[in-house]
């Protein structure tokens, strides 16, 4: 083996993210897929591209680590799995090491965990069945403001006259979009509209505690979100230098991590 | 990790016995109900069945027919045909289940039980609201349906402390069914066999406390998902001595499991408790999920719901008043939040679940803040699952396993 690595392997709903750390926990390497409709063929594609990145090979894996929805699928890779809670909790205490919210807005899934100084969880909320406040909900509006997912971020930004939506259901709040488009609302008050429509769903899921991490895709993508949430709740907010790898990075972590190997039993 | 393994679940070996007298139970009511030789009442699960047996009649239990359609996976497919009618999908799903069998003229008896063709008639039926107010509304359609009249007792909810007023009131308004039931059965009630036949019930609630408790040891011998199957007789044959002779079997077959140190889970490193409504339609999913992460759910409230420790013989129509009022569900959240943390401390629970049915808030004690205030109390964590009783479109089989081997992580991870 000339180059030892672990492998953090998260297979999300929408998006699959590999890293490859070296045996010192550094990121040397990594990769977003769309997860697409093979589990499979999209794990071995960023797992490769990962790996040429750390410019290693797959002889060179010590561990890997799967986590997320799709994580039993992968077994090919890993041996291993983790849930996504424990992974994100520990890919961002990684980076921060002091008591710490974090809030995770997925394509499918929001979650909320806390964290004391030591990383240990005290709590965790995952999203109810429903997409309000996930990116799937920020998706489905673009589809009805005919725009493309990437112009979101810089389109919030520009608004001077926030259009707010008030429903709770994703059919409702593309109601009132419509209806806010009807009556010539400008697209990038809309647009402003309905990331704080996501902010308001994410934090009606539990309280904060006072240093707060945000990760996942949708802040990765649009991190005026993060700023808006910073001022929503009266304090800066902290993110991670990959916000969409945090679970990844988790997942490899624990591949590193001995006691993972202890604790296994999958 | 908290990664889910196969595991092999252990049978009970009573559970022969218990299918044998249920079979007898629900046999003996196709026959009375098709023979007429005997009127049949339904009943709330909760409700005044002690009555009803003293006088004579054979009693149906819907709630039981409802749960039957949840564990036969039957319930999601029948639920549109009630929510059709105007019965929404808000509203308890044994209601819509079990009204939506009876439009699709389906029954899990008829599969389980060969030569039952259908639920039997009633020719009267009796709640008590002590639950919820669907248990009425529920009764009030058949009751149109079938031309046959509801009659029941409205219980006081979110009581703290049962007093002697809520006590005359439900057992005034217990008596006052009786001329109709006199009317109906055609003969007069009988005091002695109403004592009889409460003390019976005295009996069986004592020896399913019992049957519970052996959970108190370590490894516990039975599971919750165990204790939803075998709490049948409880429900339906209480007041009877079958149900009693059956718990004495189960009892003891239990009790042989802790002096042989035999466990319902292998290696059970974690003890859950379950308050709220099983997933009738997830029974040995969820199991198994508990059962592969090492974790056994011990004890829940639901199960201990069929306890009734003031049910008295001496004095039967005020003690079951006082059984039926002293109900877990019928009491305020300061109450249930004493009760739970009695039982966390009695099963030694290393955490609890919380089980947020879409369709039933009067079983879903998550909504006003149990959680935390009992997280605060107690340092023992929690994990609200959503879900619900019956209608399985309102349940997330994959976000249900990732909360929980979340939370049986986070568990190991405290240890």
């Amino acid at each position: 083996m000339l180059k030892p690595v672990f492998v953090g392997l998260d297979m999300g709903a929408s998006r699959t993210k590999v890293v490859v750390v070296d045996p010192l926990g550094e990121l040397i390497g990594h990769s977003v897929r769309k997860s697409g409709v093979d589990f499979g063929v999209t794990a071995s594609a960023c797992l490769d591209d990962s790996l040429a990145m750390a410019g290693a090979t797959r002889d060179d894996i010590v561990r890997a680590v799967s986590t997320g929805y799709g994580r039993a699928n992968v077994a090919f890779v890993t041996g291993e799995s983790k849930t996504e809670i424990g992974c994100l909790a520990k890919g961002c205490h990684h980076y921060f090491h002091e008591a710490i919210t974090v809030i995770d807005i997925g394509g499918q899934d929001n979650k909320i965990v806390k964290l004391d100084s030591v990383g240990r969880r005290s709590s965790f909320k995952m999203n109810r069945k429903c997409a309000a406040g996930t990116g799937a909900f920020i998706e489905e509006m673009a589809s009805r403001l005919d725009l493309p997912l990437e112009r979101m971020n810089d389109l919030a930004r520009q608004s001077t006259d926030m259009v707010k939506l008030g429903s709770y259901c994703t059919v409702f709040s593309a109601t009132e979009v419509l209806e806010s488009i009807r009556n010539g609302k400008k697209v990038s008050d809309i647009v402003k509209g309905i990331f704080y429509s996501v902010i308001k769903r994410v934090l009606e899921m539990d309280s904060l505690t006072e240093r707060v991490v945000m990760t996942g895709g949708v802040v990765a993508h649009n991190p005026y979100i993060v700023e808006m949430v910073g001022e929503m709740i009266g304090r800066p907010v902290m993110v991670p230098e990959y916000p969409q790898l945090a679970g990844a990075i988790g997942a490899a972590l624990y591949a590193l991590d001995d006691r993972s190997q202890g604790d296994s039993n999958g | 990790m908290a990664e889910e393994g196969k595991t092999v679940r252990k049978k009970i070996q009573a559970t022969d016995r218990m299918n044998r007298i249920m079979a007898d139970y629900f046999y003996g009511l196709n026959e009375a109900a098709t023979s007429g030789t005997r009127k049949v009442a339904w009943c709330t699960s909760v409700g005044p069945a002690e009555l009803l047996r003293a006088m004579g009649f054979a009693v149906h239990f819907p709630e039981n027919h409802a749960a039957m359609l949840g564990a036969t996976r039957l319930s999601t497919d029948l639920i549109p045909a009630a929510n059709a009618i105007g019965y929404s999908p808000d509203i308890c799903s044994y209601l819509t289940a079990d009204i939506g069998a009876y439009l699709n003229g389906t029954t899990p008896l008829a599969k389980a039980y060969p030569g039952i063709e259908s639920v039997p008639r009633p020719d009267v039926l009796v709640y008590n609201t002590n639950q919820c107010r669907d248990v009425q509304d529920w009764f009030a359609w058949y009751a149109k349906e079938l031309g046959v009249p509801a009659i029941g007792i409205t219980s006081p909810k979110n009581v703290n402390e049962v007093t002697t007023a809520h006590i005359d009131d439900v057992a005034r308004q217990m008596a006052d069914l009786v001329p109709t039931l006199e009317e109906i059965s055609g003969a007069r009630l009988d005091m002695e066999r109403l004592r009889e036949t409460v003390a019976l019930s005295r009996e069986c609630t004592e020896l399913w406390k019992r049957v519970l408790d052996t959970a108190t040891a370590s490894p516990a011998p039975l599971t919750f998902f165990d204790g939803t199957i075998h709490m049948g007789p409880a429900v339906v044959l209480r007041g009877t001595r079958e149900a009693i002779d059956y718990y004495t079997v189960l009892l003891a077959e239990l009790e042989q499991r802790i002096a042989d140190g035999v466990g319902a889970v292998e290696k059970e490193s974690h003890r859950i408790y379950w308050d709220g409504m099983p997933v009738w339609g997830r029974l040995r999913q969820h199991s198994e999920l508990f059962s592969g992460l090492r974790a056994n759910v011990i004890a829940s409230t639901y199960c201990s719901s069929w306890i009734f420790p003031s049910f008295d013989g001496s004095d039967p129509l005020r003690s079951m008043a006082k059984a039926y009022l002293e109900l877990f569900i019928v009491r305020s959240d300061a109450y249930k939040e004493t009760y739970i943390q009695e039982m966390l401390q009695k099963f030694r629970i290393d955490g609890i679940i919380y089980h947020d049915a879409k369709t039933c808030p009067y079983n879903s004690n998550s909504r006003y803040g149990m959680p935390q205030r009992l997280e605060a109390a107690t340092g023992i964590p929690s994990l609200v699952i959503s879900g619900d009783l019956n209608d399985l479109r309102c349940v997330s089989d994959e976000q249900t396993k990732t909360n929980v081997e979340a939370f049986i992580e986070q568990l190991e991870e405290g240890k």
